[in-house]
């Protein structure tokens, strides 16, 4: 029997609160293992710690030491904090991997997010986080009913509503559903008294009529809005729209569009900074005042008993190579830069080090005149998701229904063959793919578009891939030895987490590292 | 990744005739995209400048930040055909394993491409019956 037919049985026979309580015990429904803030007890006595990377880990990992009393100190490769945790706004400057250099010329207050943009209300330690450093959030818009569903070959390549999309399948299920179930098709699963209810709970929930059809009419337009909307004074009465039937639903393959909005992770409510991702790592940055190094690209790191030697090349000072010292290092680098440096750890962490490939990730941002998106199409927040190579638009989820200008997330490619087409284009054409697909979901673009950057991630200088791909194999064979304290060196990073790609898991692998590494350090005296 | 569509066709090829951005005067002249899980570039100079090129670079030439993404060109590591199978087909380090989404006959087709030009001279002798054993030996499927 599957788990989950288990947990069905369960909660078929035992009810909701055995069902929960099954699913606690075998790994579903677990509540973050977040448990507020860290206490690190007993004294270090002036032991030192050196970081690598001024990322979320390694800056959630300085900070924490540093309350806990010991020395510390942080080499970043950037010129800025926060590593993948990056907003770029107007006025600055970003040069790839291969030497195309974009200056970003978003009017004030605009932004890109090129890493992380948005936060699930489970994420409980990025959110504490927030609070405690006051970082402003504001809601992000996951599911806009009003946004679209395209794909080139579905509907002509029309885009159509997710409302309409959302509410007619539903509704052509709970149709089908309601049948079966009156032509006796259930009667061997359902009890004749629950089949009443079911067909109950199909009408209320599929917008079906009094006979169980789903058409058009009051009942589905209370789901899937109207043709004309209500309104007022004379010849104000709605018109119902003509529900899209099950067939072209079906072949569309629109459905597909819909998990997105379903999803644990993605599900409401979602939040994202005022002002850009990027004000969560200034935050952290603030709280660690003359810790961080800029500029210091790692070269070597050695151990012995004693302690480690970190060498590195000062980038300000024109290449200069220096060793940094400390009694334990927590080296939060991504593993597509760690596997290249020079590190003195056992074999199966190494070949851990190794053995976990980048995705290969694109965005891309697009000013446009007007908000075209909320003035023409009533699309506020939310993503529109297609099967062209930009995969999705999203539109912005702050400065709502004002005059004046916007940016689009463009663009939104992770994996597949387009994700390294794309990355292998310049700057200036991956901007015209981005065009060229979005006008075929909004023509304003051609009239409207000023201005755009992109970022391909495997070009990004400071990390070479977006975060790391583990395979349930590589989990399998990798995972432990990737998270062991090896010797003085223990890694952190969302790479050392079960949620990849996220900062969350970049903050709960700091916070489990330096918790590790401290007991050891005590019990070592 | 979860939210992805993976359907359809689309008609987008991009000539890099417009403004370019600094840096890209060795940009190949069209990047084509494709429409599905698979690479449908045919050949190894078009594979090479689709997949390839965009951390390698054009010329071949690798490219270096806080690591690097070392230069093909006049490399003897491209002489061993069962090496650059195993970095294709299961990825290391900074390299992903595009070679999962390519046949047997474009894995061939790249590496030989690779092992014949940037000053390398490495012969073709990679056939894709070789790349189908060496993936069969990963368990890798294409």
């Amino acid at each position: 029997m599957r788990r989950r037919d288990l947990l069905l049985l369960i909660g078929a026979t035992a009810g909701a609160t055995a069902m929960y309580q099954a699913m606690t015990r075998l790994g579903f429904a677990a509540e973050s293992p977040y448990r507020g803030p860290i206490t690190l007890e007993g004294d270090p006595k002036g032991a030192s710690v050196i970081i690598l990377g001024a990322g979320l880990a390694g800056m959630t990992a300085a900070y924490e030491l540093a309350r806990a009393g010991y020395k510390v100190q942080i080499l970043e490769y950037n010129t800025r904090p926060g590593g993948r945790n990056w907003t770029i706004r107007g006025g600055d400057t970003y040069t790839e991997l291969g030497g195309a250099a974009q200056q970003c010329l978003f009017d004030d207050g605009l932004y890109l997010n090129p890493g992380p943009w948005r936060i699930p209300y489970h994420h409980h330690a990025i959110l504490d986080y927030c609070r405690r450093f006051g970082v402003a959030l504001e809601p992000f818009i996951q599911l806009n009913h009003n946004a679209y569903l395209h794909a080139t070959e579905a509907f002509g390549g029309r885009p159509q509503r997710i409302r309409e999309i959302k509410a007619d399948f539903e509704g052509a299920i709970a149709e089908l559903l309601a049948k079966a179930t009156r032509k006796g098709a259930l009667d061997e699963a359902v009890s004749k008294e629950d089949q009443e209810i079911l067909l109950e709970a199909l009408r209320a929930q599929g917008g079906l009529d009094k006979d169980f059809r789903y058409k058009a009419g009051d009942d589905a337009a209370d789901f899937r809005g109207y043709a004309r909307d209500p309104g007022g004074g004379l010849a104000a009465a709605p018109s119902n729209g003509e529900p899209i039937g099950l067939h072209d639903l079906l072949t569309s393959r629109l459905w597909r569009g819909l998990q997105n909005f379903a999803l644990y992770d993605f599900q409401t409510t979602m939040f994202q900074p005022v002002g850009g991702m990027g004000r969560i790592g200034e935050a952290f940055a603030r709280q660690i005042p003359k810790v961080i190094r800029y500029g210091a690209k790692v070269t070597a790191i050695q151990q012995d008993d004693h302690g480690v030697a970190v060498v590195f090349e000062d980038l300000h000072g024109g290449g200069s190579v220096e060793e940094a010292t400390a009694d334990w290092c927590v080296c939060a680098l991504p593993l597509s830069i760690l596997s290249q440096i020079d590190v003195n750890v056992s074999a199966p962490m190494k070949a851990a080090i190794d053995a976990v490939p980048y995705a290969s990730v694109v965005k891309t941002g697009l000013q446009f005149r007007r908000r075209f998106w909320e003035e023409d199409e009533q699309i506020f927040g939310g993503i529109s998701y297609t099967n062209l190579p930009i995969r999705q638009i999203s539109y912005p989820s702050t400065g709502f229904n004002a005059a004046g200008k916007g940016v689009l997330l463009g663009g939104y490619t992770w994996g597949g063959p387009n994700s390294y087409e794309l990355t292998a284009m310049s700057p200036a054409d991956r901007i015209k793919v981005a065009l060229d697909c979005g006008a075929q979901i909004h023509p304003q673009y051609a009239s409207e578009f000023e201005t755009g950057i992109s970022v391909a991630w495997h070009r990004v200088p400071f990390t070479l891939g977006c975060a790391g791909e583990w395979t349930d194999e590589t989990r399998r064979q990798h995972y432990g030895n990737l998270c062991q304290i090896d010797g003085r060196i223990v890694l952190a990073g969302e790479h050392a987490s079960y949620i990849p790609a996220w900062q969350e898991g970049a903050i709960l692998s700091a916070l489990d590292a330096i918790t590790r590494l401290h007991k050891r350090i005590l019990a070592s005296r | 990744m979860p939210n992805e569509i993976r359907c359809g066709l689309l008609l987008v090829v991009v000539l890099t005739t417009g403004v370019a951005a600094a840096g890209d005067a060795l940009a190949p002249a069209a990047i084509p995209l494709s429409r599905g899980r698979l690479f449908e570039e045919q050949g190894g100079a078009a594979l090479f400048a689709s997949v390839c090129a965009g951390c390698h670079q054009p010329d071949a030439s690798g490219a270096s930040g806080a690591a690097a993404y070392p230069a093909l060109a006049e490399n003897g590591n491209v002489s061993s055909a069962d090496y650059m199978e195993r970095l294709l087909l299961n990825g290391q380090r900074g390299m992903p394993p595009v070679g999962q989404m390519m046949s047997d006959q474009q894995i061939a087709d790249v590496m030989n491409y690779v092992r014949t030009h940037f000053g390398n001279a490495y012969g073709e002798g990679v056939s894709p019956e070789d790349v189908g054993a060496a993936r069969r030996q990963m368990g890798s499927s294409p």
